[in-house]
């Protein structure tokens, strides 16, 4: 039986019809098409389908979609104009912090938070809360020197911004 | 994988969910923060009929500070006590084990009700709040009770909780501020479930002391004993006997190699309780 719900996603109203079973993931991708969020586990260990639920980092392959009901949604597609992930972005381009993607869009959802929450971490602090995305290629090297350089960057801008104002 | 079909109800209170929890011989779970019972069902690992969502009870949502307690509601999460976004009696543990279980994008949304209902013994809380000596308050069909959470823990993934029972709240005591907590984990990676777990809380002053050993293959032991030994003033080689013949004593089968990795645990706690 399918139950009806209705949530925003990237900043859109979105109307649904799930089974109880459906994960979020497979909402974003199948009915929604928002295929930046990868499956990788579907058992919430490998972070490759992390996304923001209400403001908050979670993992869409444990989240059932008929729970989201009402919920704020935000992809990696919902932070294409968001300035930090911006930066992010051209730091993981900068200091290779992809080889294949696959745990990219997760990557970046995680370290958005992160920077977020707490923009003064050091290398081995970034590793250990980075340790809930998995990256096969890169041997994290580059992704904790991207993060960094995130942080650099998004630190010096609003330093510009405050100087500015 | 995906899971087997279910159906599911979004209960709108405590009533609600036990009203939906009862009846039939339909396997029928409540669902917390879904943080392990999702990826159970995932696995096909836990079968289910029908999912009881508590995700929209605002009163399970509740912290009550008392005189002598503080009251968790059962679907506070795991981040919500790391970012201190609910008041401490526990003079920084609970935010400190908040902050270390998986990873955020798991706190963000497992809750200390839930985890403690799983009783998964590798996992956090329920040994943080046995040596905490918090209560675990149950509300079900026939009302409410509460009981120590020495005496929720029956073993393994195995509670007191009955049928169409929940935990409606973890009460910790307001613990003295001259104690202090020492807290040690080893686990194979960051974030990933313990191989063993320890907590002391040393008051020196009012000469107390506790001594929980967690991740072993039952209920946490409470390593009373040991902990009078503490308060005796036995450290280092002496104490690690102390804790070792107490393990070897206690009635679980411990290997050799799991004596000494839970013996270390413990005496690492205890160092650590020097720190704070």
């Amino acid at each position: 039986m399918k139950t009806s719900i209705s949530a925003t996603v990237n900043g859109k109203p979105v109307q649904a019809s799930v089974e109880p079973r459906t994960s979020l993931a497979d909402l974003l991708r199948e009915e929604l098409r928002l295929t930046a969020t990868h499956l990788g586990c579907e058992q919430g260990v490998c972070g490759a389908c992390t996304v923001l639920i209400d403001g908050q980092p979670a993992r869409a392959c444990i989240a059932l979609a008929v729970s989201i009901d009402g919920s704020d949604i935000r992809t990696l597609e919902g932070l294409d104009q968001d300035p930090l992930m911006l930066t992010l972005k051209a730091a993981f381009h900068d200091k290779h912090g992809l080889q294949c993607g696959f745990c990219t869009p997760g990557m970046l959802i995680s370290a958005w938070d992160l920077l977020r929450r707490k923009p003064d971490l050091s290398a081995a602090e970034i590793r250990v809360a980075i340790s809930g995305n998995l990256c096969r290629c890169t041997g994290y090297q580059g992704i904790v020197r991207s993060i960094q350089s995130a942080a650099q960057n998004w630190a010096s801008k609003a330093n510009l911004t405050q100087e500015q104002a | 994988m995906k899971p087997a079909p279910f159906t599911y109800h979004r209960a709108a209170s405590i009533d609600d969910a036990i009203a939906h929890l009862q009846g039939a011989d339909a396997i029928v779970r409540p669902l917390a923060g879904g943080q392990s019972l999702v990826p159970m069902l995932n696995l096909r690992l836990a079968p289910a009929d029908k999912l009881v969502d508590l995700s929209g009870i605002h009163a399970l949502r509740q912290t009550e500070e008392r005189p002598d307690c503080i009251r968790y509601g059962a679907l506070t999460t795991h981040a919500a006590f790391e970012d201190r976004l609910v008041p401490d009696a526990s003079n920084g543990l609970m935010p400190f084990v908040g902050s270390q279980i998986a990873y955020r994008a798991i706190r963000t949304r497992g809750t200390i009700g839930g985890a403690v209902a799983l009783a998964d013994p590798a996992a956090d809380w329920l040994t943080t709040i046995i040596a905490l000596d918090a209560e675990v308050a149950l509300v079900g069909p026939n009302g409410r009770r509460a009981m120590a959470g020495t005496d929720f823990a029956l073993g393994p993934y195995m509670t007191a909780i009955e049928d169409a029972e929940l935990i409606e709240f973890i009460a910790v005591p307001l613990r003295p501020a001259g104690e202090r907590w020492g807290h040690y984990k080893v686990a194979r990676k960051t974030g990933e479930y313990a191989d063993s777990m320890a907590i002391a809380l040393i008051d020196t002053a009012r000469g107390k002391a506790r001594l929980v050993l967690g991740a072993t293959d039952g209920a946490p032991l409470v390593l009373e004993k040991s902990a009078r030994e503490i308060v005796a003033g036995n450290t280092g080689d002496g104490l690690a006997a102390v804790i070792r013949q107490e393990l070897a004593d206690s009635g679980r089968d411990f290997s050799p190699e799991k004596l000494l990795l839970h013996c270390t645990t413990a005496i690492r706690a205890v160092a650590n309780s020097e720190k704070r």
